[in-house]
């Protein structure tokens, strides 16, 4: 439903009027999810009202750490990303994907019809819509297409925002996915202190925007809305050079760096559990008690686990300096091969939930040799 | 798991421990009925003064080994059992009892007792493991009964059970929680702890306590280095690890790291 023929005209949408705008969605029968303040951090919680956005708070965030901090304001989205994404919603963490009866003419299996909830996600971030661009191939343009997240995905209104600031975590400017918003959804809002500048990237979009009491722009607004977007840019200071960055990681398997790495890393899987792209899961079959009902049930796996890459012989990846480089090279690396794409947006949310926070940024750096690490291996 | 008589014979027998483990099995109310269908429980005297003599096809070993008695004991246990479990912190790691081993145990004896010379006790807290060959260790202070019925319904199956391996921050990423030590510096023992429990304590707005025991392959000096560098005494982290798993060899050996420190 996105990227037809548009207007392609931004309007100016008075702070009044995001409650209208969850309203419309929800009349339409959308569950609507955006942020909130929840468990000392801003997270993604199904929402009802304008009351329930993180208004007036940010987050202060660096490797290992999160803190919620008030805002001299009372911004709705003045703040970056939280340790949820909506992979959540698209690729649930638990899921049922078949079942099977016995009964006295046999075994009868069943698939269970797709989740048909329509969610609508209020405040998807530049980074994120290339996360969700992401496991949009992963899961749909292969050759097997995954039915639960494919439902969930064709059923979503996206409604972005952009960015007008960054946390020392953000880097995705030089992922080449952000902070401004250029496609993949429905609207997209930028903040400014009475209202937004919204525009609409679909027909569903521009059709809800015609329900809303929105008002030309000034040439005020546009300027600053130009000026808050540039902020985010301006902020950031975090850095990953891409420059032939598949070839560095795969040259250099043998680097000492890895085992270092290995032992820092915890193997706790929080990396891939926040990591809005990992897409990694399990099947097991699930009876109950008597043996006469069975469950296929998929859940949630990470790369992390020994048992992840347990096969008839032990575990493959049996140190988690491997288990570290295996997520490390496919993120970065080996992906480029498999989906044409890096696994990485730059959001910075395995640095900023790593326990201990490792760097992924910091990693690179040091394996590519450019004097800000202390490992000096070498290539095999 | 098939016998020649019908269903499997099971055992269940307590060492030093509350007996809040053995108590998970007849917590199990809505699938106790279904549980009982699987095997025919012969010695349980927690739930039963009906016993019969071994051999038993499954034993489940709650406790740990404390004192001379217990040391005889098991070894009778383990040679009239085909598949010996050990249920619990106590049985699998000594249990907070094992405290005592970083103490005079005889202290405590001529402390609490106003007549030591009846006590027969060990030095020491022990897990079974360390006393005869365990088949299968179920962890937990106490254990999650849903792992307990998987496990003798996977025996009776003839299949490996689900009991997962992986650590706590894994159960509590897809529960939605928010990471208690990130978002508020609280010190939790999640990253380096068991699966098991289903992340009970951090969705409480608690650290983990590692009640489930050290998962496979641990840094916990990684951790415990993270945690004092941002402010946590390492006394406290002493304590953190010296919990209801403090005789798990990771656990241990860190908590006399940092202890070194202070």
């Amino acid at each position: 439903m996105i990227n037809q023929q548009l207007s392609g005209k931004e309007m100016f949408l008075p702070k009044s009027e995001i409650q209208s705008l969850i309203d419309l969605l929800r009349n339409d029968g959308f569950t609507v999810v955006g942020p909130t303040i929840d468990q000392e951090a801003i997270v993604y919680n199904e929402i009802a009202s304008v009351d329930e956005l993180p208004r007036g708070w940010t987050d202060r965030q660096e490797p290992g750490k999160y803190r919620l901090q008030k805002r001299g304001d009372d911004a709705c989205f003045g703040f970056v990303v939280g340790p949820h994404s909506w992979k959540k919603y698209l690729f649930p963490p638990l899921t049922t994907v078949a079942s099977a009866e016995k009964t006295e003419a046999g075994w009868q299996a069943r698939t269970p019809e797709p989740d048909s909830t329509r969610f609508a996600f209020l405040g998807v971030r530049a980074c994120e819509l290339a996360a969700i661009g992401i496991q949009d191939r992963v899961f749909t343009e292969g050759t097997y297409v995954d039915p639960v997240y494919a439902a969930r995905r064709r059923n979503a209104f996206i409604i972005a925002v952009n960015c007008t600031q960054a946390a020392p975590t953000c880097f995705c400017s030089s992922m080449n996915t952000g902070p401004r918003c250029t496609s993949g959804y429905d609207l997209a809002l930028t903040e400014l202190e009475d209202g937004f500048v919204i525009e609409s990237g679909s027909k569903e979009g521009e059709s809800l925007v015609a329900g809303l009491a929105t008002q030309d722009l000034t040439s005020a607004q546009i300027t600053k809305a130009d000026s808050v977007r540039q902020q985010a840019v301006d902020q950031q200071t975090r850095h990953l050079d891409t420059e032939g960055i598949r070839d560095v990681l795969l040259t250099n398997l043998s680097h000492t760096r890895w085992e270092e790495i290995g032992d820092r890393c915890l193997g706790c899987t929080n990396c891939t559990m926040v990591c809005p792209t990992c897409f990694c899961s399990s099947v097991e079959e699930v009876a109950d008690l008597s043996g006469e009902t069975v469950e296929r049930q998929r859940h949630w796996d990470s790369c992390f686990n020994l048992s992840f890459s347990y096969m008839s012989h032990g575990t493959t990846r049996d140190r988690i300096s491997h288990r570290y480089r295996q997520w490390l090279t496919h993120k970065l690396a080996s992906w480029h091969d498999q989906f044409d794409t890096s696994g990485c947006v730059g959001c910075g949310r395995c640095i900023t939930w790593c326990p201990v926070g490792i760097d992924l940024t910091e990693e690179v750096a040091a394996i590519r040799g450019d004097g800000s690490a202390s490992a000096t291996g070498g290539a095999t | 798991m098939s016998t020649s008589a019908g269903k499997p014979k099971l055992g269940v027998f307590k060492f030093a421990s509350c007996d809040g483990c053995q108590l998970s099995l007849l917590d199990a109310e809505d699938h106790l009925l279904d549980v009982l269908g699987l095997v025919d429980v012969t010695y349980f005297l927690e739930a039963t003064s009906h016993i019969e003599d071994g051999p038993y096809d499954v034993a489940l070993v709650e406790g740990s080994i404390t004192t001379p008695h217990d040391q005889e004991r098991i070894q009778d246990i383990r040679r009239q059992s085909s598949f010996l479990i050990t249920i619990g912190a106590c049985a699998t790691a000594g249990g907070i009892q094992a405290l005592r081993n970083w103490a005079d145990c005889d202290d405590f004896i001529r402390t609490v007792y106003a007549s030591p010379e009846y006590i027969s006790s060990l030095a020491t807290s022990t897990a079974i493991a360390d006393h005869v060959q365990v088949d299968f260790e179920l962890r937990g202070c106490p254990i999650n009964q849903y792992q307990l019925i998987e496990v003798i319904q996977s025996l009776v199956a003839g299949r490996k059970p689900r009991t997962r391996t992986h650590s706590v921050c894994m159960d509590c990423k897809q529960r939605g929680n928010v990471c208690i030590t990130v978002a508020t510096g609280e010190p939790c023992l999640g990253p380096v702890t068991q699966s098991g429990c289903g992340a009970i304590c951090p969705t409480y707005n608690r650290g983990c306590y590692g009640c489930y025991g050290p998962a496979k392959q641990i840094h916990a000096q990684s951790l415990t280095d993270h945690l004092i560098g941002e402010g946590a005494a390492p006394a406290h982290v002493v304590q953190l690890l010296r919990n209801f798993n403090s005789g798990a060899e990771p656990f241990r050996d860190e908590s006399n790291r940092v202890e070194a420190l202070t």
